[in-house]
């Protein structure tokens, strides 16, 4: 423990550096190239989406509550839930992703910034510019085609909305794919010396894997949207089947990207949970290897086994049959990982932090929708419920209780490095409580919806699955209210929190051994590796100094 | 269950190792340029995978490839071809000749690159105004045109580039035999939208 | 290895089987089987129920347990056993998983093969491929198909991979016993039984006779959803598919659109009648008589509100667009079924 505890003192030094580096409020909204602050750019940026996504999901929520379709009309109500969805997908759980990645990566690996700093601050203001194109599209007619913008319908449903659709998507994974450029480079090429890739945390394998899959699913989405575009601008026949075109290509491109960017979209927040359960747990992480290796085995998976959501659609029956046995198999890998978390935390000394309740959450939850996406994998029952209410809940399951849960466990554990102040722990629990019970309340009921027979999609329907889509609708509303002591937590402890020192939490990676909020260049030398980093309760780990406090006897 | 059974002995990890500082801690930091552009290739690549899979998916799917009424000459594309491939190992004959500290050679064959892949946009154009299908025609010449428009424009942004370097060159000094990223991220991306011409030519013009 | 394995333990793993087994069975969440195809399904959902409930109940008990009895207690500030991993757990809980998905794999294979999904002629023998050629730009002026009751096969303007659910392998080479074609518009069904050249907004089949369904659509993709057969496929334009089964049970089902197709993609639903085969043939008896210009026009443009046991849709029938080029089409074709009847 010498070596680090030589580089705490290299910080108490230098701390007069850290004073004159506090952040000014305007650099947060400038063309600012320091990784730390891009990543809160991004971070509070796709929070904003998020509560705009939310809104609109609090209407679809509103329009279901009765039969009828009274709250707005059958063509609002297919913009509000394309609107929804792509906020929630690409404005929201990608790009948060990256902001904490863009926080978090070069800490972790020791790095002093990102590889590519000035791209980084592109890639991020791309977000903004093509959120509020997507948004302005109310303005001519939302696209209503749903996120996923099937042809032919996408060319015959209001063309100025679609294709700001299509732009602010070519905008948003070009963002996406310059993000991944440099974490890709920054993990491979940065990492302080002496950090093999078995010493590297598990968030930053998550990310690893996850823009290698950006870098290779994206592109393939950008080249369908080139061609759609063709199609609806210029009369082009690529997709539509009244000019010889072929509706069913469009699908398999976009799944071909669409269904590896559901990975993209929950493995950095694996990544958290490695993080977050075993410095909560203090116990070393469980199975290492396993879970480092299995995020690259789900990135590999992920890539093909895209026609799971055309098992209805143009796919003559063996193709449906090895894309079933393809998907899975995905239950291997993903097993692995919340078995281990699970190992992880057997045996801990748990404290159930904010962080911790949000991460166990994540299993909680994450479990059902896995679990029924292995339903929806199986042939001849997903044949039944595809396209369905089911599906929905499987979605939001897997979206809702994984990944948001996900950014609020990261968002619960490194606030404190973030800004230097503790989020209130009480008010986290009343959040996590308010959050755990709405969002079952509003997607369980769904899956029995699907399963009885409701569509998706739908503005009206038949009356006789009202209550329990009232129940959903309550519940929804209950959601919409938990996030409120979060924002009024973030708020409040940003600017009162108590202090929260270097190492709150008592982590063992890389981030915790600067200050908080950490100085320009991260760290004021190159840091060196003395634990690895889940070494928690090992005699390597010596407790008896005051930087760990957790002593053993 | 109880946890005294998992045996810690068998300890999967050996994460033990105490790191002497390696104190090889070079300053300013090390240039992980090129990789960057490797990386962002592939990417790019990417692109142009989604428009063959889909390309060849039609061609797999339609009963007479090309449509009947789509005649495919092959003179002029050959000769476009042959001249965008010979101007990859010119492009190469620069990035050598800045290795031997030759500024004016370096200069000499990117202008070479640069007037070849001009040619071959001029061939191109000529080729878009004397064909007997437009845009919409067909499925062939729908994809015929947004695959070599697409990679029209890498080709373009490629010429640029490899402007934007020339210029460069003529300030003294700007590269040398160990400063160069700038001719090779040219040189890399222009054997890119080589590669990806070849592929093309093959798809199009051949199958 | 040494697995836990106190007296607790195994009782905790039996009650946990007996719940998941008892689950299985009694979830209640699916809606009437109404084919033998549907009860098949059924069984192999109620085998995902049952290995479903026991992962998650044992997933869920080692959360609660390991909040409670890992918790942290008051002033006790020593970190957990620096255990970093065990491999034959780890084996364990990858071998187990994969057992289990090969055994699902396996089953949905079978079930598939049952179903006829894997009929290789399927979409093949009758098919009466449509181009939707004249389709251009707005889907409102979409004029049907030319032909409904065309049903020699006509050349696939492409070479098409067979869509949908064919004949069960016993039944496999033998034409189904009724054919019907189904075209989804916006925003309705249209059923035509070739054979009568009766054209209608509802579907009516005989009992324990194969159907089959060749399914298309003139203007965007629809999705013929049975719920109580545990059918769906979508009706792509330019593509013919099939579904076929059997109806074991007398009774009205829902038939819904579940792929969006426009802004009433949620009123497009109609209903399935299973009778008798002779409470089917009167039916298909009075359906020709007196067919005519306006039943059918009611068919299709009030069926919706009709099946909507509410009137919600009233209001919009107006503006539903069925276009009425499109059904003075549908009209003059059906003109020259019952003529050449
Ligand atoms: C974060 C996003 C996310 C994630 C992680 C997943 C994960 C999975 N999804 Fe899901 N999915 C979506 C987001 C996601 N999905 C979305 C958005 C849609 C709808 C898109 C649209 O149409 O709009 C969708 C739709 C969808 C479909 C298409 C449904 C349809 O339209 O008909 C299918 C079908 O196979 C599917 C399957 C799976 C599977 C098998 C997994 C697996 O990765 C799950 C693996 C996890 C587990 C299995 C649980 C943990 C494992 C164990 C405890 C081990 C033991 C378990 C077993 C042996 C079973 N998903
Ligand atoms: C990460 C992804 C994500 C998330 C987080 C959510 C969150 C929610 N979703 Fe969403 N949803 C999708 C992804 C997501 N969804 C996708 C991909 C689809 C498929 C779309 C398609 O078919 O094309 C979908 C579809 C979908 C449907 C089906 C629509 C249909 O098929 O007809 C429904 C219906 O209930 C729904 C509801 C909700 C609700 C109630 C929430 C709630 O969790 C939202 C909670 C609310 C808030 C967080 C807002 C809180 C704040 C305020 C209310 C006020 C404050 C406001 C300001 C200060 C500005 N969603
Ligand atoms: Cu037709 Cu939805
Ligand atoms: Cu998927």
């Amino acid at each position: 423990m010498t070596t680090q505890i030589q580089l705490q003192e290299g910080i108490k030094i230098s701390s007069a550096i850290a004073e004159t580096a506090q952040r000014k409020w305007q650099d947060y909204f400038s063309f600012n190239t320091d990784h730390k602050v891009i990543g809160i750019q991004y971070l509070v940026t796709s929070f904003i989406f998020y509560l705009i996504g939310g809104l609109l999901g609090t209407a679809v929520r509103t329009e279901l509550a009765t039969p009828d379709p009274d709250f707005v009309s059958p063509e609002v109500y297919n913009s509000l839930f394309t609107v929804h969805a792509t906020i929630m997908i690409f404005l929201w759980i990608i790009p948060a992703g990256a902001g904490l990645a863009n926080y978090l990566v070069p800490l972790m690996i020791g790095a002093k910034d990102m590889a590519f700093p000035r791209l980084n601050a592109l890639a991020f203001w791309l977000i903004p510019i093509s959120g509020i194109l997507l948004l302005s599209s109310f303005f001519v007619g939302a696209p209503q085609a749903g996120w996923t913008s099937y042809p032919p319908l996408s060319l015959i449903s209001g063309k100025a909305g679609e294709e700001i659709w299509i732009l602010s998507i070519l905008l948003l994974g070009t963002s996406s794919i310059l993000g991944a450029v440099n974490f890709f480079v920054t993990i491979i090429k940065m990492r302080t010396p002496g950090m093999g890739f078995n010493q590297m945390p598990l968030f930053c394998w998550a990310m690893l894997a996850t823009s290698a899959l950006i870098l290779t699913a994206t592109p393939v989405l950008a080249a369908a949207l080139i061609m759609l575009s063709f199609d609806l601008l210029t009369g082009t026949n690529f997709f539509n089947p009244a000019g010889g075109g072929d509706p069913i290509v469009y699908q398999h491109m976009f799944w071909f990207y669409s269904h590896p960017a559901v990975y993209i979209m929950i493995l950095p927040f694996f990544g958290v949970l490695s993080e977050v359960i075993p410095v909560h747990a203090r116990k070393p992480i469980f199975g290492y290897k396993a879970l480092a290796y299995s995020s690259l085995a789900i990135a590999f998976l992920g890539l093909i086994v895209w026609a799971h959501h055309m098992f209805t659609s143009g796919t003559p029956g063996w193709l449906r049959m090895f894309f079933m046995i393809a998907t899975m198999i995905i239950a291997v890998p993903t097993g692995i990982k919340i078995f281990s978390w699970l190992a992880t935390m057997w045996g801990g000394k748990i404290q159930l932090t904010s962080a911790m309740q949000f991460a166990m959450g994540f299993i909680s939850i994450f479990v059902l929708g896995g679990i029924t996406g292995i339903m929806l994998a199986s042939v001849p029952f997903d044949i039944h419920v595809h396209d369905t209410y089911f599906v929905v809940a499987h979605l939001h399951y897997v979206l809702f209780g994984g990944a948001v849960f996900g950014i609020y466990a990261a968002l619960y554990h490194w606030f404190p490095k973030m800004t230097g102040r503790m989020l209130n722990e009480p008010w986290g629990s009343v959040h996590f409580i308010l959050s755990y019970v709405g969002f079952n309340l509003t997607f369980l009921p769904m899956h029995i919806l699907g399963i009885q027979g409701m569509p998706r999609r739908v503005a009206m329907y038949d009356p006789k699955f009202a209550d329990l889509n009232m129940l959903c609708t309550i519940g929804s509303y209950l959601l919409a209210v938990s996030t409120l002591p979060f924002i009024v937590n973030v708020i409040w402890s940003w600017m009162y929190g108590s202090k929260a020192g270097d190492n709150p939490w008592k982590g063992l990676t890389l981030e915790w051994m600067t200050t908080s909020p950490p100085p320009i260049e991260n760290f004021k030398t190159t840091p060196v590796l003395a634990t690895g980093p889940y070494d928690y309760g090992s005699n390597k780990s010596d407790n008896q100094s005051d930087t760990t406090p957790h002593s053993k006897p | 269950m109880q946890i005294p059974t998992i045996a810690p002995a068998k300890t999967e990890l050996d994460y033990h190792h105490s790191f002497e500082a390696a104190a090889s801690h070079h300053e300013g930091h090390p240039d992980h340029r090129l990789f960057g552009i490797f990386v962002f290739l592939f990417a790019e690549g990417m692109i142009f995978f989604g428009l063959f899979a889909a390309y060849l998916i039609y061609k797999a799917t339609a009963p007479v490839w090309p449509p009947e009424g789509v005649e495919r000459e092959l003179l002029l594309p050959a000769i476009n071809t042959a001249i965008l491939v010979s101007s990859s190992f010119v492009i190469n004959q620069g990035n050598a000749a800045i290795k031997k500290n030759n500024v004016k050679g370096l200069r000499f064959w990117l202008a070479a690159t640069a007037i070849m892949g001009a040619i071959f946009l001029a061939g191109q154009a000529y080729e878009y105004s004397h064909l007997n299908y437009g845009l919409t025609t067909n499925l062939y010449a729908s994809s015929f045109f947004v695959m070599t428009g697409f990679h029209g424009l890498h080709v373009c942004f490629g010429v640029l580039l490899i402007a934007a370097v020339l210029w460069r060159s003529l300030k003294p000094g700007h590269y040398s035999s160990t400063s160069h990223f700038g001719v090779e991220a040219a040189e890399i991306y222009w054997h890119f939208v080589d590669i990806i011409w070849i592929i093309l030519f093959v798809l199009l013009y051949l199958l | 290895m040494n697995i836990p394995s106190s007296i607790l333990t195994m009782l905790a793993g039996i009650v946990l089987t007996l719940i998941s087994l008892w689950y299985g069975q009694n979830h209640s969440l699916l809606p009437e089987a109404a084919s033998k195809e549907a009860s098949d399904v059924d069984s192999l959902f109620n085998v995902m129920v049952t290995i479903s409930t026991g992962l998650f109940l044992l997933v869920q008990a080692v959360l609660i347990i390991s909040a409670i009895r890992f918790r942290r207690r008051k002033d006790d500030n020593t970190d957990g056993a620096p255990i970093h991993g065990n491999v034959p757990l780890e084996i364990l809980w990858t071998a187990i998983p994969a057992v289990i998905i090969l055994g699902i794999s396996v089953y949905s294979f079978e079930i598939y093969n049952q179903m006829g999904g894997l009929d290789p002629m399927a979409a093949h023998e009758h098919g009466n491929m449509q181009i939707a050629h004249q389709m251009k730009g707005a889907a409102i002026a979409a004029p049907l198909p030319t032909s409904f009751e065309e049903t020699a096969p006509t050349p696939p303007p492409q070479k098409q991979i067979a869509l949908g659910i064919g004949a069960s392998p016993e039944k496999q080479g033998k034409p189904a016993d009724l054919l019907v074609n189904v075209t989804g518009l916006q925003y309705a069904w249209i059923f035509n039984y070739p054979e009568s050249g009766v054209t209608s907004g509802e579907l009516h089949l005989p009992l324990g006779k194969e159907v089959q369904l060749n399914i298309t659509a003139p203007d965007v993709l629809h999705s013929l959803w049975l719920p109580e057969f545990r059918l769906k496929q979508d009706a792509i334009p330019g593509r013919n598919a099939e579904l076929r089964f059997t109806a074991n049970k007398i009774g009205e089902y829902p038939i819904v659109c579940a792929e969006l197709c426009g802004s009433y993609h949620g009123a497009m639903r109609t209903r399935l009648i299973v009778e008798t085969p002779e409470e089917f043939e009167n039916w298909l008896a009075s359906q020709k008589e007196m067919a005519s210009k306006e039943s059918l026009e009611e068919a299709i443009a009030i069926n919706p509100a009709k099946m909507s046991a509410g009137e919600f849709l009233a209001p919009y029938v107006e503006k539903m667009g069925i276009d009425a080029a499109a059904l003075a089409q549908l009209h003059s074709q059906h003109h020259h079924t019952t003529a050449s009847n």
